[in-house]
C-alpha cells in the first residue's frame, strides 16, 4: 500500500507527517531545524527522498538544507558523510550565498526597484519563499527569492546562481514590494516544455519563459476588472498596467500545462493559452480575495481556494474556515465544510499552504496560521486536522511514496 | 586562544557545544576573529556577516568585555582581554521580534 508524506514549514521549525495511504492515523516527527522559520520544503518527483528545505531568520539569514532519505537527517549541501563523522565533524557546506548577477553578459546590470515611495531602491537578498526541483535532474532545483529573482542550483542546492534575465526584463525597475515584500512565490515548470518556466512575484505579477529562463515576458493581460467592483481594484490605479499585478499563487494540472488557474489579490482566474489572457472565473464564490490556490490531482478542471474575508481582514467570513472546490474550473463553487470550524475561527491560509497528493481518492491538505493541519482523504468531501497546535504554517507539500 | 560564543542557533547549525576556541593572528579585530570563525565553520558564512558587503547583519550584535562593541569599524583592535582569551568575544541575535 502506498503512502503519503507532509512536509510542513513554520514559522518556528519544520513538521514532517506521514501516514499510510488510508490517511487516518499519523506519525507527527519534528520540529526540525527548531526556531527557524522554515518558508518551504519540496522532494524530488523523481527521488522523493531527495527534500530541499528553505531555513531562514530575521536574525541570521537563509541556509539551505537538503536531506537524501525522506527528510530523518538534514545537512546543508555540501557537506560530505565523512564531514560528520567524528566528534569533531562539522558540516561543511555553504549553500546559502544568493548573489544577485549584475553582470551585463547575463542580462542588463539591474541593481534597483521601485520602492514604497516612488524611488528606486537597491535589491536586497532576504530569504527563499518557494523551492521547485526539476522534473527531470534530482540535483537541479529552483528557488524563488525575495526580493524577486529565480536563482538555480545544478549541484544538489550547493551553489545557486541567478536567472538574470527575469529581473533584467524591461519592467524590472517598475516593480514594486506587496506588503509581504517583494517575493518571487510560485515556480511552475512544464511537464510537457523543458524550456518552459512560469513564475509569479508579489507585486509585479506572472512571468514566462520559453526559452529556458535567458529571456522573459509579463504574463498579465486580462488581470483587470472590465467594472471596478467597489474597492477590489483600487490597489493598481492602471489596471490594464503591464505589471503591478498582485498575483498571490498559481498552480496548473501536469496533463493540461497551458492551462494555469490564479489565487490574485481579488478575484480568481484562469489562463487556457499558458497565460498570454486571462478571464476572471471567481462565479458564485463569497469573496473572492485568498491566498493558495491548486489543482485535483487527477480531474484538471477540479479546483480549490480557501476565500478570505478581504485584504484588511485575512480570516475566513463569518469566523466560517470553507474550502471551495470547483469541478468546472471555476465559476461554479461549492463550499466545503465537513470537518472544518464553522465558528469563531479566524485564521489564515497562506499561499504556500495547500497541496493535493497523488493517491485515489486525491487527498487535500492544508495549513493555517493557526498551527493546523488539516486533510482530505476524499477529495474534499471530508476533513479532519492531523496537527492542531504547530506554529504558523507558512507551507504545505505533500508526497506520495510507493 | 580567543573564545568565542555563538548564539543557540548557530551552535546548532555549526554543530558545536559551548565556546568556540580559536587561533587569531595579531592583531585581533572584529574582521579576524569573524574571519577564523567563517574559517573553521564555513556553514557560517552569510549568517552572521553579509556575504557580499561582510558587514553585520542588523540583528547581530557583537559584545565583550561588559560592553557592545557592534558599532566599533571591523579593523579596530578588540581588548586585549579577548586578545589574551580571558573573556570571549560574545555574537548575539538581537532582543527583538517573536
Amino acid at each position: 500500500m502506498s503512502r503519503v508524506r507532509v512536509l510542513v514549514g513554520t514559522r518556528k521549525g519544520a513538521f514532517i507527517l506521514s501516514s499510510d495511504g488510508a490517511r487516518k492515523r499519523w506519525k507527527v516527527s519534528g520540529p526540525h531545524f527548531a526556531g527557524w522559520e522554515i518558508y518551504h520544503m519540496k522532494g524530488s518527483p523523481l527521488d522523493p527522498d531527495r527534500i530541499y528545505a528553505s531555513q531562514t531568520s530575521s536574525w541570521f539569514g537563509q541556509i539551505i538544507q537538503r536531506s537524501d532519505d525522506g527528510g530523518k537527517t538534514w545537512n546543508p549541501p555540501g557537506t560530505k558523510p565523512e564531514d560528520l563523522m567524528t566528534s569533531e565533524g562539522m558540516p561543511k557546506g555553504e549553500s546559502n550565498m544568493f548573489v544577485y548577477d549584475a553582470s551585463p553578459e547575463t542580462g542588463k546590470p539591474l541593481t534597483t526597484h521601485q520602492w514604497y515611495d516612488g524611488t528606486q531602491h537597491p535589491w536586497e537578498f532576504k530569504r527563499v519563499w518557494h523551492l521547485e526541483p526539476s522534473l527531470s535532474d534530482p540535483d537541479h532545483v529552483y528557488a524563488g527569492v525575495e526580493d524577486a529573482a529565480l536563482f538555480e542550483s545544478t549541484d544538489g542546492g550547493k551553489s545557486w546562481h541567478e536567472l538574470a534575465g527575469l529581473r533584467g526584463s524591461d519592467t524590472g525597475p517598475k516593480w514594486q514590494p506587496g506588503a509581504g515584500g517583494m517575493c518571487l512565490h510560485t515556480i511552475l515548470l512544464d511537464p510537457n516544455n523543458p524550456k518552459r518556466i512560469s513564475i509569479a512575484i508579489s507585486a509585479a505579477g506572472t512571468f514566462r519563459t520559453d526559452d529556458g529562463g535567458k529571456t522573459w515576458k509579463p504574463i498579465n493581460r486580462g488581470l483587470w476588472k472590465p467594472i471596478n467592483r467597489g474597492l477590489h481594484s483600487e490597489h493598481i490605479p492602471d489596471p490594464t498596467a503591464e505589471v503591478g499585478h498582485c498575483v498571490h499563487r498559481i498552480a496548473l494540472h501536469p496533463s493540461r500545462p497551458n492551462t494555469l488557474f490564479m489565487q490574485k489579490h481579488w478575484d480568481v482566474m484562469r489562463s487556457d493559452d499558458a497565460g498570454d489572457s486571462w478571464q476572471e472565473v471567481s462565479g458564485n464564490l463569497p469573496t473572492d480575495f485568498g491566498f493558495p490556490i491548486d489543482v485535483h490531482a487527477h480531474e484538471p478542471e477540479t479546483i480549490y481556494v480557501v476565500p478570505i474575508k478581504s485584504d484588511s481582514e485575512h480570516y475566513p467570513l463569518k469566523g466560517r474556515l470553507r474550502v471551495y472546490r470547483s469541478r468546472t474550473g471555476g465559476n461554479e463553487w461549492q463550499a466545503l465544510t465537513k470537518g472544518l470550524p464553522q465558528r469563531n475561527c479566524y485564521v489564515n491560509v497562506l499561499r504556500d499552504a495547500m497541496s493535493v497528493d497523488a493517491l485515489e481518492p486525491c487527498g487535500v491538505y492544508f495549513g493555517t496560521t493557526g498551527g493546523q493541519v488539516y486533510a482530505s482523504a476524499d477529495a474534499g468531501d471530508n476533513w479532519k486536522p492531523i496537527v492542531r497546535d504547530l506554529p504558523a504554517v507558512l507551507s504545505v507539500e505533500v508526497q506520495a511514496l510507493p | 586562544m580567543i573564545r568565542v560564543i555563538l548564539p543557540p542557533h548557530l551552535r546548532t547549525l555549526a554543530r558545536v557545544d559551548g565556546e568556540v576556541e580559536l587561533e587569531v593572528k595579531s592583531p585581533v579585530t572584529q574582521r579576524s576573529v569573524l574571519d577564523a570563525v567563517e574559517a573553521n565553520h564555513p556553514m557560517l558564512r552569510g549568517t552572521i556577516r553579509d556575504h557580499v558587503t561582510q558587514l553585520r547583519r542588523p540583528m547581530v550584535r557583537f559584545f565583550a568585555c561588559g560592553e557592545d562593541l557592534s558599532h566599533e569599524l571591523p579593523d579596530a583592535p578588540l581588548p586585549d582581554a579577548i586578545a589574551s582569551g580571558s573573556e570571549p568575544f560574545l555574537i548575539i541575535g538581537a532582543i527583538a521580534g517573536g
